[in-house]
């Protein structure tokens, strides 16, 4: 799948073996890498040990040198999200002399730490900002694994880009460095006008799937919520309350329009919109024949139709991966279940029976997996069904309540919300419910979902 | 003006009773947050001690208005709220008997101020999900709504609005504040 930049833009240069001609033309990024030399492996089949040193500045000023750093930290912190790789603590880093360019790299130093493989870079200046260039060294037999060079402002995106590219060629994964998140947030303090009551406004936001890059993209200081990537992450479909009423809208944020995919109050109040996997079209939540049902439409609103029909509530829809099944939450037997119907309205079955599950996220190959908040003590915990073994593990335990999954686009990683430190925050988790980051801090921030 | 308004209480239980949509038993909950403003939404009191007959006045036509209401801004008629709030149990949408005979007391204002439209806004505690709790404050709100409507207000003058749980009364985080957070909240819009 082609990879969308959201900010910035990075042009990549051409991929090669062997140490670049100057001045490389001007490229598209190759979809696929043309020339491996090596693949990286570690010792006897475990993860290979890598070293990411700081990159290093081929431009004199302090600016480069901070961007240098900047950049290999990044990685660093890319590469070790997927866990594909063991890492050399940077502390030892200290005791190996600093390579000075690509001619004296010392591999006998790194050999020594039982390093596997080694990340060296350098970062220029040029006058429309970096040239970055990345290599990844087998460091046994001094071959080099991967290669590319960079160009841009952004180092950030830079790095994301890299780790992005090592993860497919070394590991054939798809990395989410270059993902996104959004959610809704009340952290500008703003209140809704038109309230007697002091009520907090809530509205979109979005950050790069490591937290940095927080921004908010609805200003209209009402209820906004359940935001929902398309995608292509080119458009967020989400619920606001701006014209008084609940309802679906779809903000292309790149082109900067503003879609009314319902408009109430004569359809009723619209919840929770959901993108099918082509993007064509948007499931949600309506009020519109007198109770909650489930509601399948086209992204610009056209061609409503309905696809639940009972007297309870039916909320929280998503798309299976392939298009053909929508998983949803129904009340009908008794307390609100995870439940699959085919897109044709047919065959809805039931598939959790705890005391309190909802908002299904349903993860994309290789896994087969729905991911949900079920109710657990006081609070809810992120539970995770696999529908291919009816198998179901638990990613939380309690610490706080935990809300709201959803899974990133390689279905290795999971975000939700907790109040495990307070107030509800964003976090990511992985799959085998390890390495739990906080992505949010400041006031309190809901509903997440990942970009593809 | 109060006999006026227990009369027509008097008249509605029946109605009530009747129209309450699913026939549990009413359960006992918390009594709802005393008003901390006495309007004419008060509670209805047991009848007072009978007092000397006073000089014959001439009854109106109409049941009289307040002169603070009629003249009050929807800002300060909200701020002073004449339509009280019901109050619901843990997941679920059910008017209690509290509850209805709250509604009975905001149906009799409704029909003294006849121009008057209303949002009922449905809301949540905190323990359940968010997106379930939109679909069940919406319930609450229609539930609220039913309820007046079937007591003969216009269903045309009554919206209602779920909230879930974005929106607590009360930010606590026990049943004190969870007790408040469940309810059918009234909103003036127009008079």
């Amino acid at each position: 799948m082609t990879k969308i930049f959201l900010a910035g833009a990075v042009a990549i240069a051409v991929m090669y073996a062997q140490p670049p001609p100057t001045n490389p033309p001007a490229q598209p990024p190759p979809q696929q890498p043309s020339e491996i030399v090596t693949t990286l492996t570690g010792e006897g089949g475990s993860a290979p040990r890598l070293a990411v040193p700081d990159f290093i500045a081929l431009s004199p000023d302090a600016e480069t040198a901070a961007v240098a750093k900047t950049v290999a930290q990044v990685l660093w912190d890319d590469l070790n999200f997927e866990r594909e790789f063991a890492f050399i603590p940077r502390d030892v880093y200290s005791t190996i002399p600093r390579a000075t360019s690509f001619a004296d790299i010392p591999f006998d130093r790194w050999r020594e730490l039982n390093a596997d493989g080694l990340v060296v870079g350098t970062v220029q200046k040029t006058t429309g900002g970096l040239r970055v260039e990345v290599r990844l060294y087998n460091v046994r037999n001094r071959q080099m694994a991967f290669g590319r060079e960079y160009t841009g402002a952004n180092a950030r995106l830079i790095a994301h880009t890299a780790s992005d590219e090592i993860h497919q060629t070394q590991r054939a994964l798809r990395g989410v460095a270059r993902t996104k998140i959004t959610f809704n947030s009340d952290r500008d303090g703003e209140r809704m006008a038109g309230t007697i009551e002091n009520r907090g406004v809530k509205e979109i936001y979005l950050a790069d799937y490591d937290g940095e890059n927080q921004r908010r993209l609805t200003a209209n200081k009402t209820l906004n919520i359940t935001p929902r990537w398309s995608p292509d992450s080119r458009a967020i479909a989400f619920t606001s309350y701006r014209r008084g009423g609940a309802n679906i809208f779809v903000s292309n944020i790149f082109e900067g329009t503003l879609i009314e995919v319902t408009k109430g109050p004569a359809v009723g109040e619209n919840w929770l919109p959901a993108w099918s996997p082509d993007g064509a079209r948007v499931a949600f939540t309506s009020t519109r024949d007198g109770n909650p049902e489930i509601y399948i439409a086209n992204r610009d609103g056209s061609n409503v139709r309905r696809l639940t029909n009972n007297p309870m509530i039916d909320i929280s829809p998503t798309w299976s991966p392939s298009g053909t099944q929508i998983a949803f939450t129904s009340d009908r037997t008794g307390t609100p279940q995870i439940w699959i119907i085919d897109v044709d309205g047919l065959n809805a079955h039931k598939v959790t029976s705890e005391s309190y599950c909802d908002r299904a996220s349903w993860s994309g190959p290789p896994y087969n997996e729905i991911a949900y908040s079920s109710k657990n003590g006081p609070g809810f915990d992120i539970k995770v069904l696999d529908l291919t073994t009816g198998q179901t593990r638990q990613l939380t335990f309690g610490e706080g309540s935990n809300e709201s999954p959803a899974f990133a686009p390689n279905g290795r990683h999971i975000v939700f919300t907790s109040t495990r430190s307070g107030k509800t925050q964003v976090f990511t988790v992985s799959r085998d419910a390890k390495n739990v980051r906080q992505l949010t801090k400041v006031g309190n921030n809901e509903k997440p979902d990942w970009s593809r | 003006m109060r006999r006026w308004m227990v009369l027509v209480m008097m008249a509605v239980s029946a109605i009530a009773a009747a129209a309450c949509h699913k026939n549990k038993a009413p359960v006992l909950r918390p009594a709802p947050p005393p008003s901390t403003t006495s309007g004419a939404g008060a509670p209805a009191r047991p009848p007072a001690p009978p007092e000397p007959v006073p000089e014959p006045t001439v009854v109106p036509p109409e049941p009289v208005r307040d002169e603070a209401i009629s003249s009050a801004s929807i800002d300060e008629l909200n701020k002073t709220s004449p339509l009280k709030p019901v109050y619901f149990e843990l997941d679920s949408d059910e008017l209690s008997a509290a509850a209805q005979q709250t509604l009975n007391e905001d149906a009799a204002v409704l029909k003294r101020y006849s121009t008057w439209t209303v949002t009922i806004e449905g809301h949540c505690d905190e323990r359940g999900t968010a997106e379930y709790n939109l679909a069940l404050g919406e319930r609450r709100a229609v539930a609220a709504r039913a309820y007046l409507v079937s007591l003969g207000i216009s269903a045309d003058r009554l919206r209602t609005v779920s909230y879930g749980k974005e929106f607590p009364f009360d930010p606590g985080h026990a049943e004190p504040s969870w007790s408040k957070n469940r309810r059918a909240h009234f909103v003036i819009t127009a008079k």
